[in-house]
């Protein structure tokens, strides 16, 4: 069971390569020495230096090997009963005892990780679909300076990825799902210059933290309720405590909305989502890796991963699934329109992500699961694709000034088609097998008019990808003359081809049963996922209701391509299309994304944390600060008031005793001559006067 | 020699202090070896306390007693528990490093500023260590002193308003501890006929007295405290004097001074007066308090123009997660009170230290004034994002360890406590990030800027021990927690007794009142 005791390993690797690149990157990546050159063209040609191609090797190589880990690990775990392993390497967070609703238990958390059959979806999905990326970065940015920061934060990223899917407690996960928010926040400010670009690094990573500060309280919950964050102790804890189904809204159910909350600001939903377009900033390996196929994933995981809790809270899960149906049509409405084509596929990240939450919301976590696992694949690929044109043309994303490239770069044309071909839901490929999944479980589910809003956003997907790749693809020649168009090295497109064949291949393992003996015969991603995450017993249908339902959604996704092809295969790309199809006051609504990012900056950022935050300097400063000057001011008049007292007043009495006394003295003084003579002649006068007085007085 | 470990501690800084008294104040190099020198040896002396200190233990340790001025019944009386024992580790450490890192920006008055710096250190160390209440109010209150000086002589611009304000603000609070502790003492004679300032001797007289009395007491000594922490409303004197005082002055202010405002509500206020600790106004209104100074603490902080003021305003919110902590009452509270007090003085001192690398090149702390920084200073750069991400509360670094254990105490006692502390950490984010930005990233668009220096090696090694425990506690916290199990769960008990056993016993309690609220059978699932 050697991979299995070192499933450890498997993050330590990439994290090794991080540290070395902060190490001793600097000084391998001699290029530019203080990071990205102030022109961030694409344009110079030149041999890598021997230092960058130990980066080249060193940071795939790394991931390679936990992918190699993470599958000998996997192989090893068919054998173990339960599908689950976990080893504890050491004490973490050791907080005191706590009073908790299952009596007094030590607040602690390890450095444990837990391969059981979701971490290892999740571990295949991340080490693969990372490894590739990483190839692909060794060409696409060949270019760029800062090459060792880029490869530095991109293993960074792999080592927290890794810790977040393979932990063994909600806080050790919470450590990577911090961890990977930093290197996103890292890498979407790559080109740090950009004003732009750290906006949207910041913006990134403070709109998550409002999703944290959920996560945060729904662990304190979890703790308080079930007196444990392991995952391997919460089904028996929540046996122990004897809960039940939530009717109404319970504890489990603040457990499931707190997790979800944060699972919102990781994934991008409604209202969170925000974040995510901006993102766009970074390069685009760093779109396809964390804000396509794995980050922005974690939020369905940690869902799945609490399937035994929000099964027994319907309320929560209902919301689940709301949020996630509203934000798949919501954020598919947006990419109708959308120009940038990394903001086309952002937004039909987002779109799909909500897919992904409504699958968890109707109660098919597998689901869930299964179409992060294929979106993992297929959107990696559009992504990496869209980026392979954007190398091509020189640094163009505006997809008006593209058109006619699918002569000029075959292999990223053919990749990106199949990547289309795959989201649009097109039979075969693996985005039809795990959305219609997701649609036949909301439908059979009974939530009849989520089935709605997923169906349209099936359209609304097929629509918008087929738009892109016509504008990318046909159509006039509408890119800068002076731009030498040219295909992608081998290091770019060998990850394209190898994700086109995921993207045709890898939803096989989830066939609908309706497929009979094709189903029997292939494994079974729902029969592996059962082991570790609640899958309930489908309610029976007939059989001809699925397929026809299939076909359905199959024919409104030809019926979109189709409309597509009409509106976008022309020989000229003039006006502005989408706004005849919506009519103009539609459009600049998509356009301009329903204004919640003007509505956010003036509610939030200016109005309560700015306008806040100036109204409590003048409280600071006016209020109590002036009270601490006020008394120190009154102190002083006191003071002076006492010292006029006292100069006048107490010393005043004071010396007017001394001046009356020495008042009174002076007719006494007068008589203190110092002359005998004088004091023989009073003497004389006063023993007249006793003299005299006797005299009279006795006569 | 091992009975006067403690002794020895906080006198090597005084000896220190002499010695660079009796240097030639021309010599100033020689002066800065000697007074360096002292910081290491400070360092060195307490090897045999760690050796010596027994974390299972939740009495007091190493403990020194002698009679000092008998007719007040007053002692000479030293020991250390859990509490104590990190916060002297922290003292010697961050006090060497404030040291060090004055060696370039200090060249006026040198033998002064290191001779006061030294006594500061003594000082320091010994509230930390005291156990008579009498020796405790003289250690506490002769601290201003140097650190007075310090602000007034080799601070910034309005350097003279700002240590006045410091002296007075804290002396004010103060005065109303020394009424506490004189009634308390006249309160222990006429329950037991002697006079004592004993530790042990007073924490027998709240068995006698009443709540009423304890909860006037408890306040007391509670605004003093406050005013060192500084709890809202209490915190103006802090922005002034962390803006104004020079970078060492900074980081020994954040690092070790507010800590005292901690350790003296643990050490003395809350064992002392237990109910009144524990009276249901204190607690709401304590943890009002500190809710509202990590909201306006944070809050305060975006808008700040002066880098430094921005800091000091981040410590007002994180200081507001510690009280919070103290004040649930509860093991976890307590406990990541005083770890996230120990936090603050690893990641706030790295802060400051960050501002003095480049307010020595500078001379400026306007934060509009920088920009850029990243395209010159690598290595600072990952630095001071380590610090900023240690302070905002990342996993894997010390702050969260300490957030997220105080807000499970918290917890523990309102849902509500924790959903608006979390805030502060949302608003966290958004003022260290902010500043990162403005000061680091972009293109360099003031042309002074273009010359600045990267950390020097004196710099690195500054802050490099800082950074190290950052990491260390985010990690690995067991031995922190280790050393502050034994004495919260005394305090605990004495506040709450029967904490451990009620809530121990609670499990059965609890499935009969489950299953009266629940239909009778038990799930299926597992």
């Amino acid at each position: 069971m050697f991979f299995l005791e070192s499933i450890w390993l498997i993050p330590m690797f990439p994290l090794f390569g991080a540290a070395l690149m902060l190490l001793v990157g600097r000084r391998l990546d001699r290029q530019h020495p203080l990071g990205p050159p102030e022109d961030d063209s694409h344009s110079a040609h030149h041999e890598p230096s021997p230092g960058r191609r130990l980066i080249d090797i060193v940071c795939p190589g790394m991931v390679l090997l936990s992918f190699l880990f993470s599958v000998g690990a996997i192989w090893q775990l068919q054998s173990v009963p339960g599908h689950s392993y976990e080893v504890v390497k050491w004490t973490w967070l050791a907080g005191l005892d706590s009073g908790t609703e299952a009596g007094l238990r030590a607040f602690t958390a390890d450095w444990g990780f837990l391969l059981d059959s979701l971490s290892s979806v999740m571990v295949l999905v991340v080490s693969g679909i990372g490894f590739l990326i990483h190839v692909y970065s060794t060409g696409y940015m060949a270019h760029d300076g800062g090459y060792y920061r880029f490869f530095g934060f991109m293993n960074l990223f792999l080592f927290f990825m890794l810790v977040l899917v393979l932990a063994n407690n909600y806080a050790l996960l919470f450590v990577g799902w911090e961890g990977v928010g930093f290197c996103s926040f890292g890498l979407i400010g790559f080109y740090f210059r950009k004003q732009s670009a750290s906006n949207a690094a910041n913006k990134a990573f403070i709109v998550n933290r409002v999703g944290d500060a959920g996560f945060v309280l729904g662990m304190l919950a979890t703790f308080s309720i079930l007196g444990t964050l392991k995952f391997s102790e919460v089904g028996a804890a929540l046996a122990a405590g004897g809960f039940q189904l939530e009717e109404a809204a319970g504890p489990l159910t603040l457990i499931g909305v707190l997790f979800f909350i944060g699972a919102m600001g990781k994934s991008a939903q409604l209202p969170l989502h925000v974040w995510l377009p901006d993102a766009m900033e970074g390069p685009t390996p760093v779109s396809a890796l964390i804000h396509a196929a794995t980050m922005v994933t974690a939020g369905v995981y940690l869902v799945a991963r609490s399937s035994a809790i929000y099964t027994l809270a319907p309320s929560a899960m209902l919301l689940v699934a709301v949020v996630g149906g509203v934000t798949a049509i919501f954020a598919a409405s947006i990419g109708l329109v959308q120009y940038d084509i990394k903001k086309v596929l952002a937004y039909s990240t987002v779109s799909q992500l909500g897919y992904m939450f409504l699958a968890c919301g109707v109660g098919a976590f597998w689901v869930g699961i299964f179409h992060l696992y294929t979106h993992a694949f297929f959107k990696a690929l559009l992504f990496l694709g869209s980026g392979s044109v954007i190398h091509a043309v020189g640094g163009e994303q505006d997809m008006r000034k593209m058109g006619a490239l699918k002569d000029k770069i075959p292999v990223t044309y053919k990749t990106m088609l199949v990547g289309a071909l795959a989201i649009a839901g097109i039979p075969g490929l693996a985005g039809f097998f795990s959305k219609d999944e997701i649609l036949w479980k909301t439908f059979s589910s009974h939530h009849t008019l989520l089935y709605g809003l997923g169906l349209v956003t099936a359209m609304l997907t097929a629509f918008y990808m087929f738009r892109l790749i016509y504008m990318t693809f046909y159509g006039d020649n509408r890119v800068d003359p002076a731009t030498h168009v040219h295909e992608s090295p081998r290091s770019m497109t060998v990850p394209l081809v190898v994700l086109a064949a995921g993207s045709i291949l890898a939803g096989w393992i989830g066939t609908p049963p309706v497929f009979g003996p094709v189903h029997d015969a292939l494994p079974s991603l729902e029969h592996w996922l059962a082991a570790s995450v609640v899958v309930e017993e489908a309610a029976h249908h007939s059989a001809l209701l699925e397929w026809g339902l299939m076909a359905l959604s199959v024919a409104l996704a030809l019926a979109a391509i189709f409309l597509a092809t009409r509106m976008f295969r022309t020989p000229r790309y003039e006006g502005e299309p989408m706004s005849g199809l919506l009519g103009a006051s539609l459009h600049r609504l998509f356009l301009r994304k329903y204004w919640v990012d003007e509505i956010y900056g003036s509610a939030f950022v200016n109005f309560a944390a700015k306008g806040g935050g100036r109204r409590l300097v003048s409280f600071d400063v006016g209020v109590i600060d002036a009270g601490v000057n006020g008394a120190g001011s009154l102190t002083r008049m006191m003071s002076n008031l006492t010292k006029f007292l006292d100069k006048w007043v107490v010393d005043g009495i004071v010396n007017f005793v001394g001046y009356g006394v020495k008042f009174a003295s002076y007719p006494v003084r007068m008589f203190q001559t110092g002359l005998v003579q004088n004091y023989a002649l009073w003497l004389l006068i006063g023993l007249g006067m006793v003299a005299a007085y006797f005299f009279f007085t006795i006569t | 020699m091992s009975e006067h470990i403690l002794s020895i501690i906080w006198l090597t800084p005084l000896v220190g202090m002499i010695a660079v008294m009796c240097l030639p104040k021309e010599s100033k190099d020689l002066i800065r070896y000697v007074a360096n020198g002292f910081a290491v040896l400070g360092l060195l002396v307490t090897i045999p306390m760690i050796r010596a200190f027994d974390s299972s233990n939740g009495d007091f340790q190493l403990v020194e007693r002698h009679d000092w001025i008998p007719a007040l019944g007053a002692q000479y009386y030293l020991g250390v528990d859990g509490f104590g024992y990190l916060m002297i580790l922290l003292t010697v450490v961050v006090g060497w490093l404030s040291i060090l890192c004055s060696w370039s920006s200090i060249q006026e008055r040198v033998k002064e500023y290191y001779a006061f710096f030294l006594f500061l250190q003594a000082g320091m160390l010994g509230v930390f260590m005291v156990l008579d209440v009498f020796l405790f109010y003289v250690f506490w209150e002769i601290m201003l002193v140097p650190m007075y000086f310090i602000i007034g002589i080799w601070g910034g611009g309005r350097r003279l308003y700002a240590a006045i304000k410091f002296f007075l603000y804290t002396l004010a609070g103060s005065v109303l501890m020394l009424l506490g502790i004189l009634k308390l003492y006249f309160d222990h004679f006429e329950q037991f006929g002697h006079y004592s300032f004993a530790l042990e001797d007073l924490l027998r007289v709240a068995a006698y007295t009443g709540p009423d009395t304890q909860f006037w007491l408890f306040w007391a000594f509670f605004i003093a405290f406050a005013v060192k922490v500084p709890m809202f409303p209490f915190h103006t004197w802090l922005p002034d004097a962390h803006t104004e005082a020079p970078t060492a002055g900074s980081v020994i202010l954040a690092g070790i001074l507010l800590k005292m405002g901690l350790y003296g509500l643990v050490r003395f206020a809350m064992p002392l007066f237990p109910k009144g600790a524990t009276d249901e106004l204190t607690v709401q209104l304590v943890a009002l308090l500190s809710i509202v100074g990590i909201i306006y603490g944070a809050l305060v902080s975006l808008m700040q123009s002066d880098w430094k003021r921005l800091v000091a305003y981040s410590s007002v919110s994180h200081l507001g997660f510690c009280t919070l902590g103290l004040i649930a009452l509860n093991p976890n509270g307590i406990a990541g009170g005083m770890l996230q007090g120990v936090n603050h003085g690893l990641s706030t001192p790295l802060l400051f230290l960050a501002v003095g690398i480049v307010y020595d090149q500078r001379h400026t702390r306007e934060i509009a004034d920088y920009g850029g920084l990243a395209n010159r200073m690598p290595v600072y750069t990952v630095l001071f994002a380590i610090s900023l991400f240690a302070s905002m509360g990342m996993p894997g670094l010390n702050g969260f360890i300490g957030e997220f254990t105080i807000l499970r105490g918290a917890y523990e006692v309102s849902i509500w406590w924790a959903g608006f502390a979390v805030l502060g950490i949302v608003l966290g984010a958004a003022y260290l990030l902010w500043l990162f930005q403005r000061v680091m990233l972009g293109p360099i668009t003031n042309p002074k800027n273009e010359n600045v220096k990267d950390m020097n090696l004196r710099e690195i090694i500054v802050m490099a021990p800082l950074v190290a425990g950052c990491f260390w506690i985010g990690l690995y916290p067991k031995p922190c927690f280790e050393i502050l199990e034994a004495p919260t769960n005394k305090l605990v008990e004495r506040l709450d007794p029967g904490y451990f056993s009620r809530n121990a016993a609670e499990p059965a309690d609890e499935s009969v009142q489950l299953s009266r609220l629940l239909p009778a059978e038990t799930p299926a699932s597992e």
